[in-house]
């Protein structure tokens, strides 16, 4: 017995009777094979779309896990490898950076040194031409008595 | 003291394990009909399934209050309704009459037909048939729809059916018979 048969043969069945009792409507039976059709067709549908999403959302898991983690892998090794050369790197451009800095300070103290060397001799002379005619001084009143 | 202490926590951690075990099962027992109820409702399988998805998660974090009073379909379907209901209900609020987007077409959802030995003719003819329900599925009230899909859909009892939708056994009947008089009418307009 189908359910619609169950159903109608429930006590409060009158308005479904008094739809069957209309002019142009149809038998039980085709309502009731319209019903059992309609319930496959919703069962054929869900249970295909069902399957299908089960499917969909297992396979990735199965597959893309080992995937991840070798590119998880991949991606942590080569960021380690490429932090060593960064480092190694920056270490090289310090380094020079460090020598040129050296470099440059050394020249910079030889050039103010030669600087020093050519002032100081500048000022020997300088005094030693303002003190050699007060020390010649004598010599040359000398010199002039002696003209007399 | 101590040891009580630790049997104690044995105990809860040994319930806890127990309950989600229980739960499990019944996620693998009940999402098919759940999924296939929401489908047959809303005629959008992304919907269908996102509001499976929800209905277990509420479960999930209720399920602890869960003292089977009823049976957990009659529970699980009730969330579903509600979530169901909510859903429209927001849905409404946000896009005043917009049609159901992802919806499938009457004539798409009509194609589906296990693939029995009946005739060539024979499968129109059901073809023919479930477009019309459908049709007549479309033109229910929300409530009718649910109650008619629980009914034909789930093949639910009435008492069931008042029970997931928490009206009363004769306003369940009541619907049922005005949607059963829409599928006859649609039926026969299509004759």
């Amino acid at each position: 017995m189908s359910l619609w048969e169950k159903w109608k043969e429930s006590p409060d069945e009158s308005d479904a009777r008094t739809h069957s009792e209309a002019p142009g409507a149809i038998s039980d039976l085709n309502l009731d094979e319209a019903l059992r059709n309609f319930k496959l067709s919703v069962a054929a549908w869900s249970e295909a779309e069902y399957t299908t999403r089960r499917v969909v959302e297992l396979a990735p898991r199965r597959n893309w896990r080992p995937v991840a983690a070798w590119a998880l892998g991949c991606a942590l090794v080569a960021s380690s490898i490429s932090g060593v050369v960064y480092q190694r790197h920056e270490q090289q451009v310090q380094a020079k950076q460090a020598a040129a800095r050296l470099a440059a300070q050394q020249k910079q103290a030889a050039d103010q040194a030669a600087v020093d060397e050519e002032q100081l001799l500048a000022s020997v002379d300088s005094d030693v031409s303002r003190q050699v005619p007060s020390a010649m001084e004598p010599l040359a009143q000398m010199a002039e008595d002696d003209s007399k | 003291m101590a040891a009580g202490s630790v049997l104690e926590s044995m105990n809860s951690a040994a319930a806890a394990q127990i309950a989600a075990d229980e739960f499990t099962r019944v996620v693998a027992q009940h999402r098919p009909q759940i999924f296939r109820f929401l489908l047959a409702s809303t005629r959008d399988v992304d919907l269908a399934e996102t509001l499976t998805q929800e209905c277990f998660l509420k479960a999930h974090r209720n399920w602890s209050g869960f003292r089977g009073d009823s049976s957990a379909m009659t529970w699980l379907m009730r969330i579903a309704i509600n979530l169901q209901k909510d859903h429209w209900r927001n849905r409404r609020m946000r896009f005043w009459r917009t049609t159901r987007t992802n919806s499938v077409d009457l004539d798409e959802a009509s194609e589906w037909l296990p693939s029995g030995e009946s005739s060539a003719e024979q499968q129109l003819l059901a073809k023919e048939q479930v477009r019309h329900v459908w049709k007549a599925v479309e033109g229910l009230s929300e409530r009718q729809r649910s109650v008619f899909l629980l009914r034909y859909i789930e093949e639910r009892e009435l008492s069931e059916i008042a029970q997931m939708t928490g009206l009363s056994e004769g306003t369940v009947k009541a619907h049922l018979s005005r949607a059963v008089g829409r599928v006859r009418g649609e039926l026969g307009r299509g004759k």
